[in-house]
């Protein structure tokens, strides 16, 4: 089988969030980037695992520019056997799932898969636009992936519960948590990876849709109030008279 | 402006998410709600209270296939001449709103935490609430989905007209085998009260405290990661960056240490409760009230003070 995995940069989740230039970028001074987690551990790792079990190959698309190459290195140590890079900034999700599916669209991919979110934009956005483009069906938010044949059995969170579906490729899946254990590369991926093709594609021409015009930091906490542990009644009665939250 | 608002609903029920939606889009403008057969009937009373001026029911379309429903909301936006999509950011919003994004060619603004300010731009949550974007939409048509718990809903529209709507959205491509309900009613998301535990109530066989505060309150639980990792609790009860974000009216967090990946999905909550026996723990930095103390000890006192207070209103 043919697997593609939408790999994102994201912070480290230990990274400071601060902007510069009048609050219109992300500050990057001393930020460390990662791979999304929910695109590695997940969509890239399960990838990996269906490929060992049935064969195929695993190809990892970034849209991003020469500074991800690092990031996508880390992908490819992992276990990943290729990679591409779309040669482009991306402006917002729909640039992103626009470039994604243009550079898919006459591969032969049996299966699609990216992170339900990254955890910089948290925008749920390009997997589910990447299935409209390509016009394929998609499993959002999923935590359980089985092939039999070609038709994939897959758990997926719904409204209240979690839900069972069939579907037949090709399609587009949303990986959430569950779907696999993280793998920490060890030194012969590492050296591997070093070798591994990164083909690097131009961009195609592409509406702009949306825009981040400015960003802003939520407002300080006021003190920490302490209660005695030994008058929870206070305690409710600053939640209903103080607070207003009971 | 004219607003068409996407929800489905859970056993018939429209859900505080779905409101809040509704509400959001009758602020923006005249607002149109298409739903889904499965709505029980005196739920259409509760989308004019909450300002819709009518609404489309559509029989035919079950709510899982992303791929027909965002075909159908398309068809409504078409049939309506509606400006504006707006939908709640659940699981339905989750995969329905960018499919529809992009086959309008309309932009998209994810998890908006407030109403379009006065030059459009949509403020959203970024960074896993550990920041706010602005976010300008260029395209004539608009896509908004919205964080729950983001706006008070004040109630007051008039009753909205009831229509049938149909519309050619093609096969399923996706079937359903099986569906487990979670337990519990309380959804986490839009949960107003949540009450959380970590690793500092060392097993699951202590979670009773935390239920009973839960149930005294009429809360949802939630966890830390590494106690759904270790099987502690269910998956699903996972906040945090990894996890689900919460943006509560009260986060109690009992025996929870405030790392940054966990702040990171509860920071959006509007008052927080930290219960921890060491005083240095980082939560104590982002809580609004703090007590230092034993949760084995302290739940159960807050508990039974939440009861003679229950007892009492
Ligand atoms: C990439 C990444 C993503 C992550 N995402 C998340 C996420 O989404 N959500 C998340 O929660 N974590 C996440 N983490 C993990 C996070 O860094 C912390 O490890 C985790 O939140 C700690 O959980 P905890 O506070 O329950 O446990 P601990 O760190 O073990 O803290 C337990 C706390 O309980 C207190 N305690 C002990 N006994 C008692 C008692 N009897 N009464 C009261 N207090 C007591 C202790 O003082 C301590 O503060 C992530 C980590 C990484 C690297």
């Amino acid at each position: 089988m043919k697997f593609l995995v939408c790999i994102s940069k994201a912070p480290d989740t230990t990274s400071k969030i601060e902007f510069t230039d009048n609050n219109t970028k992300f500050n990057e001074a001393g930020v460390q980037y990662i791979v999304n987690p929910y695109d590695e551990w997940y969509a890239l790792v399960r990838a990996l695992e269906l490929k060992e079990s049935l064969g195929g190959d695993v190809t990892t698309i970034t849209v991003g520019g020469a500074a991800d190459d690092a990031t996508i290195r880390k992908a490819l140590a992992i276990g990943a056997d290729n990679a591409v890079r779309v040669n482009a900034d991306p402006k917002d999700a729909y640039f992103t799932a626009f470039q994604i599916a243009e550079y898919a669209k006459d591969k032969g991919f049996d299966m699609i898969l990216c992170g339900k979110e990254t955890i910089n934009y948290n925008g749920s956005q390009v997997g589910g636009m990447i299935a409209e483009l390509l016009n394929l069906p998609y499993v959002s938010l999923a935590t359980k992936l089985e092939m039999n044949g070609s038709t994939a059995t897959i758990d997926r969170e719904m409204k209240g519960g979690v839900e069972v579906v069939e579907v037949n490729g090709p399609f587009v899946l949303s990986a959430a948590k569950g779907m696999a254990e993280q793998r920490i590369p060890n030194m012969r991926g590492i050296m591997a990876a070093r070798t591994k093709p990164l083909e690097v594609v131009e961009p195609a021409a592409c509406d702009d849709l949306t825009s981040f015009e400015s960003y802003a930091l939520p407002e300080a906490k006021g003190d920490c109030k302490y209660i005695d542990p030994d008058n929870m009644a206070e305690l409710v009665s600053l939640l209903h008279n103080e607070a207003k939250v009971i | 402006m004219s607003v068409l608002v996407y929800i489905d609903t859970l056993s018939g029920s429209v859900s505080k998410a779905a409101m809040e939606a509704v509400y959001y889009g009758s602020k923006i403008g005249s607002t149109t709600v298409l739903t889904n057969g499965g709505i029980a009937a005196d739920q259409l009373a509760v989308l004019g209270e909450c300002g819709a001026s009518k609404v489309l029911v559509n029989r035919a379309v079950t709510v899982d296939d992303a791929s027909q429903v965002s075909k159908l909301v398309v068809a409504a936006v078409e049939a309506t001449g509606a400006d504006t999509v707006v939908m709640p950011l659940d699981l339905t919003g989750r995969a329905v709103a960018p499919r529809v994004s992009a086959r309008l060619k309309a932009g998209l603004a994810t998890g908006a935490v407030a109403l379009p300010a006065g030059d459009g731009t949509i403020k959203v949550n970024v960074f896993s609430g550990k920041a706010f974007g602005n976010v300008s939409v260029k395209t004539a048509k608009k896509v908004i989905t919205l964080t729950p718990n983001s706006l008070q809903i004040e109630k007051g529209g008039a009753a909205a007209a009831v229509e049938d709507f149909n519309a050619e959205v093609g096969g399923a491509s996706i079937t359903v085998k099986e569906v487990r309900k979670q337990e519990g009613d309380i959804l986490l998301p839009e949960a107003e009260l949540v009450v959380s535990a970590g690793r500092g109530l060392k097993g699951p066989e202590n979670w009773g405290i935390v239920e009973d505060l839960a149930k005294a309150l009429g809360a949802a639980t939630a966890c830390s990661r590494p106690v759904a990792d270790i099987g502690w609790r269910p998956h699903h009860e996972h906040v945090g960056q990894t996890g689900v974000a919460i943006r509560p009216n009260l986060y109690i967090a009992a025996g929870i240490s405030g790392a940054i990946q966990h702040l990171a999905g509860v920071n959006g909550s509007k008052v927080i409760v930290v219960i921890n026996t060491d005083p240095e723990a980082p939560f104590f930095k982002a809580a609004d009230y703090g007590v230092v103390g034993d949760a084995f000890e302290v739940l159960p006192k807050l508990t039974a003070e939440i009861e003679k207070f229950k007892a009492q209103n």
